[in-house]
């Protein structure tokens, strides 16, 4: 029986390999401008793109 | 570390430092909270004693379970180490020296006159000033010359109300796009506006040139109205919403936020969340008010037990709604799991005073928005750049590895350390902590994950 269902997502260990691009929006640039989170960034670094 | 909770119905577990997410059962869910502590046998023996009178649980199943934990464990998706913090400094030098996003203050001024906005009505506690061309042609001039090799440039019009500059903005836009490709630069231009001024002219220039539009409405009318009035004290929902409902009815798909502020007046935003819907709108950003605690509109600790029901109940719309074929974004919902930030963004955090400043209309340089008129942060001038190094080394050096009370926080990869403003306006520092913040942070990104999960999870079926 299958007890854990693991999502599909990035991994941020491996991310430390390649990451760092800086092309990804500033994260308060828009709609919020009183809080701050990044994790509604999306990643903009083409060679993780492909 | 890993981080578990229940919600929506569903066990979720959260690996911080790899950034998996589990969805699991019962079983699954007791055995990881005692993984770390007991031994093999001991977990399945308190698991046979818990749920022993299942048909389907068995010391055999039960066994297959722990293993299944210890191979997520050693694939590197469970009990990940954390081993950022030596590096967190040195990801962050990076930026050093960059600069991608200005702030452009064109307009410290405002037609409306809304007493909890941060911005003491578009003065930031000074002078009413609009920016001229030459100053903003000097910002763009300045943004491009620091950007070094970034391509991606953004620049937000802000106030105060922009609008109210919106010859000098045009001109910038036209300016900075005649200079774009020499410079193989490509700028994001996005507006924030309470409204008042949109015509059929701002329309099409939003829609031509800016990648965001942000639209300032909180919701229900009595609740916009409450603070959002002209200086003759008459509200201005009215005035504004058929406004609003034109210029996203034209956008064409582009991107926009009907962005609202809550306080202690709406606690219970849902309701607004519910209004911006019922008019079409379906971009929505919902932000907790910014003042001091003694401010009549600042939200209460009594406040904070209303503001988590309806972060929960939020989720819960979205999710019946994408159901129903009726969607709508909540921007602090918005997460991908799959292509989200790396982990250089998640401990650099939002860049301001490195990568982000904002320009005020004479052309001061400030850490962001949000330190504009505190004269201590001011970091230089478009002109010569920024010669206060020490505030620029200050937010150089802030990163969530550099907040002691983030050490232990299962959400600091998603926060990032969270806003220095917030940070400085409730401790006296900028590596503080807004604590009651953090609380609401954390809720939302329980919340969006879990919205996310039920949605990968419903899409691959």
């Amino acid at each position: 029986m299958k007890h854990i269902q693991t999502l599909n997502t990035r991994d941020l260990c491996e991310s430390a390999k390649n990451g760092g691009c800086g092309e990804c929006q500033t994260s308060c640039q828009s709609a919020c401008k009183t809080s701050c989170g990044i994790a509604n960034q999306q990643c903009e670094n083409k060679a993780q793109e492909e | 570390m890993i981080h578990q909770y229940k919600l929506g119905g569903l066990p979720i577990v959260l690996d911080a430092c790899s950034g998996s997410v589990h969805i699991v059962d019962d079983i699954a869910y007791d055995m990881i909270a005692l993984y770390e502590e007991k031994s093999r046998e001991e977990i399945i023996a308190a698991m046979l004693e818990k749920y022993g009178g299942r048909e389907d649980v068995n010391a055999e199943e039960l066994a297959e379970c722990y293993d299944q934990i210890t191979e997520l464990k050693n694939a590197g998706k469970l009990f990940t180490p954390d081993t950022f913090a030596p590096m967190a400094g040195k990801l962050k030098q990076k930026t050093a020296g960059v600069v991608k996003a200005l702030c452009l203050h064109v307009a410290h001024t405002c037609n409306l006159n809304c007493s909890y906005c941060f911005a003491s009505q578009g003065k930031y506690h000074g002078e009413r000033a609009i920016m001229s061309f030459e100053v903003g042609k000097q910002a763009l001039d300045f943004l491009i010359a620091h950007s070094g090799t970034r391509h991606n440039l953004e620049v937000d019009f802000f106030g105060g109300e922009p609008l109210m500059n919106f010859d000098v903005v045009k001109r910038l836009v036209a300016y900075a796009r005649s200079i774009e490709k020499e410079h193989d630069k490509r700028f994001r231009f996005t507006l924030t506006t309470n409204g008042v001024l949109i015509d059929d002219d701002v329309i099409d220039f939003a829609n031509r040139e800016c990648s965001n539009v942000v639209l300032s409405l909180d919701g229900r009318k009595e609740i916009h109205d409450r603070f959002r009035v002209d200086y003759a004290g008459n509200g201005s929902w009215e005035k504004i919403v058929p406004k609003f409902q034109k210029l996203v009815a034209a956008r064409g798909g582009k991107n926009y936020y009907m962005r609202g502020t809550f306080t202690h007046a709406n606690p219970d935003f849902l309701k607004d969340i519910q209004v911006m819907l019922d008019l079409g709108f379906n971009e929505l950003s919902m932000e907790p008010v910014v003042c001091a605690a003694d401010d009549p509109s600042a939200l209460t600790e009594e406040d904070k037990a209303v503001v988590m029901e309806q972060y929960e109940k939020l989720a819960e719309l979205m999710i019946r709604r994408r159901r129903e074929g009726r969607p709508f974004t909540f921007y602090h919902y918005m997460i991908d799991l799959k292509g989200g930030p790396c982990i250089y963004k998640r401990i650099s955090g939002c860049g301001s005073g490195t990568e982000y400043m904002a320009v005020t209309p004479w052309g001061d340089l400030y850490p962001c928005h949000q330190f504009v008129g505190e004269e201590k942060f001011k970091l230089g001038n478009v002109w010569d750049g920024v010669d206060n190094t020490a505030v620029r080394d200050e937010f150089a050096a802030c990163n969530v590895y550099a907040r002691p009370e983030c050490k232990d926080c299962w959400a600091k990869l998603y926060c990032s350390g969270g806003c220095a403003a917030n940070a400085y306006h409730a401790t006296g520092s900028v590596r503080g902590v807004y604590a009651y913040g953090c609380d609401l942070f954390r809720k939302r990104m329980e919340c969006a994950i879990m919205a996310e999960a039920v949605r990968m999870m419903e899409d691959d079926k």
